[in-house]
């Protein structure tokens, strides 16, 4: 070790100049522009007015708006955990090359950007879409049906895109249990399932836990795949602060609405972690 | 694994990989049509629209351009992480756990925050629709990707080499080039590596501080989305999946793409 003790300040100069400047600047010109002043002729004003905020919290247009991006964001986060937490299941029982490949097609799709996954989406849920057409196919519906521009599109393909996190995460949760014990309940005579409910899953809680966490927040403040899929009537928040900000200028109000999500997020995020830590603490510290 | 997967959970799985699957092979399929327009199934398949992409030099730009934006990214991002993981791998100070977060926090903030406020900021200064401030932000969010994994390296080096190094006479500057670096070098290249397809993925920040003479591919096939989905557009997206899907390749080869998202732990 070495004795000098300003070494890693040094060391670490460089990146925390760069963050000092263009990150932490922005993030807090962000909260004073917020409570600037926005009219049609004079642009933006530097004043102090709470006008923006009082708009967002009293307009029901903006609470449609926030129920949606947290409710679709919360539908998502079930989603995944549900498919995610089976799938880190299955995978792990398996053997290789199976386990590695089937890895790789899941954790693959993470490295393709969201435009070209949610572009897939669009294509299949197009009125003449193949998710269309099997519809009608097997007799469900009996005209072409769309879900594009829909809440429901936008949450399969936002769980598309999410699920690989909670596979990743659960599957860091389930490197850690003994194999054993699945073993024992089983020669104890417990069903498939029971072994399931009552010795895995709360083994591998905290990885789903956490994985929720990632999955919720993401969601909520995803852009692409909302701006696609739900088109410019289904606005969450993140596309709705883009609507303010580039295409009526309003940049007060776009960053007041950013600056409540990100507010409601730190809530939600450090609410939950304090939860996952209170019940897990041994296993996360 | 005492236990083999049932027909149950061998069923699921069948159907997830559907799922998975179901949009990348949609796009890759439609993108033979030799139609004008977007219609399933096609009749005939056909090259056309990917010689089409040729013809249309605001794609073939973008590419280029997200090319040099990544290297760029990644470049720099991995001359920011090693000196500061090595401090943070090597010293037990007061501040280490704070610098860490600090540096993991980009993580936190959500692309679209991000966005506003680069846009905000560099209209501010300047740089607004420069590519200077575009790779200033692309830095700062590929950081701590390549932090991680820099780091994972970092915190698996024995101090004792390099005190033997330099009790042999050699100084700092060739202690860091000839011994530290060779052995933290995977962890470089592979913090390298997800730098640059992060930065060339990303699409919700850049979208905010884009202009039209610096448009990154995501970007761009955002924008013709926005207008009209056809078969063109279609065209660049399975040309990308492609070249992901070679990426992907090497990766799983080199580090094994377990070990690049899921690590061996938090650092």
């Amino acid at each position: 070790m070495m004795k000098i003790s300003r070494a890693p300040w040094l060391l670490s100069g460089p990146a925390l100049t760069l963050y000092a400047v263009f990150l932490i600047a922005p993030i807090a010109s962000i909260f004073l522009i917020s409570f600037f002043e926005f009219n049609f002729k004079g642009g933006l004003q530097a004043t102090f007015t709470l006008k923006n905020y009082i708009e967002i919290l009293t307009d029901g247009y903006f609470y449609e708006i926030f129920g949606r991006t947290f409710g679709v964001a919360l539908v998502v986060t079930i989603a995944c955990a549900v498919l995610g937490t089976g799938e880190a299941y299955v995978l792990s029982r398996m053997s290789n090359p199976w386990k590695g490949l089937f890895l790789m097609i899941v954790l693959g799709p993470l490295l393709i950007s969201v435009v070209v996954r949610t572009l897939g989406w669009a294509l299949l849920f197009g009125s003449t879409g193949l998710i269309s057409q099997f519809l009608m196919f097997v007799g469900i519906t009996s005209g072409p049906v769309s879900l594009m521009y829909t809440n429901l599109g936008v949450i399969i393909a936002l769980t598309h895109v999410m699920v690989p996190f909670m596979v990743i995460s659960v599957w860091a949760s389930l490197q850690r249990i003994n194999p054993s014990t699945e073993a024992a309940a089983l020669s104890l005579g417990a069903s498939q399932f029971a072994v399931i409910m009552r010795v895995i899953v709360p083994q591998v809680m905290p990885g789903i836990l956490s994985g929720s966490i990632m999955v919720f927040a993401l969601s909520a403040s995803a852009f692409a795949t909302p701006s696609i899929i739900g088109g410019r009537r289904l606005k969450n928040v993140p596309t709705a602060a883009y609507d303010e900000f580039l295409n009526t200028l309003n940049w007060p109000l776009g960053s007041a609405l950013a600056v409540l999500l990100l507010i409601t997020m730190m809530v939600v995020l450090i609410a939950a972690n304090k939860l996952t830590e209170r019940r897990y603490g041994a296993i996360f510290g | 694994m005492y236990i083999k997967n049932g027909l149950v959970g061998l069923t699921f799985h069948t159907l997830f990989i559907m799922f998975i699957l179901a949009p990348i092979l949609m796009v890759c399929a439609v993108a033979f049509t030799d139609q004008g327009f977007i219609g399933l199934p096609t009749e005939g398949l056909s090259l056309r629209w990917f010689y089409a992409i040729a013809d249309n030099p605001r794609f073939l730009d973008a590419f280029y351009f997200s090319l040099k934006l990544g290297l760029v990214s990644a470049t720099f991002a991995v001359i920011f992480s090693v000196p500061a993981s090595l401090a943070i791998a090597r010293f037990q100070f007061r501040g280490r756990d704070a610098i860490m977060a600090f540096l993991m926090s980009p993580l936190m903030i959500p692309h679209v925050v991000l966005g506003l406020a680069f846009l905000q900021f560099f209209t501010t200064i300047g740089v607004s629709g420069t590519f200077f401030g575009l790779a200033v932000a692309h830095i700062i969010i590929v950081v701590p990707f390549a932090m991680r994994l820099v780091l994972a390296s970092a915190t698996g080096l024995d101090p004792a080499i390099e005190r033997a190094a330099l009790s042999l006479g050699a100084s700092s500057w060739v202690t860091f080039r000839r011994i530290v670096l060779p052995l933290i070098l995977p962890g470089v290249v592979s913090g390298w590596v997800i730098a640059f397809i992060s930065s060339f993925d990303e699409l919700t920040m850049s979208v905010f501080i884009a202009s039209p003479s610096t448009t990154t591919l995501p970007v761009r096939i955002f924008l013709h989305i926005e207008d009209t989905i056809d078969p063109l557009v279609t065209a660049v997206s399975a040309a990308i999946i492609y070249l992901t899907l070679i990426a992907i390749f090497i990766l799983d080869r080199t580090v094994g793409l377990e070990k690049l998202f899921v690590g061996k732990g938090r650092a």
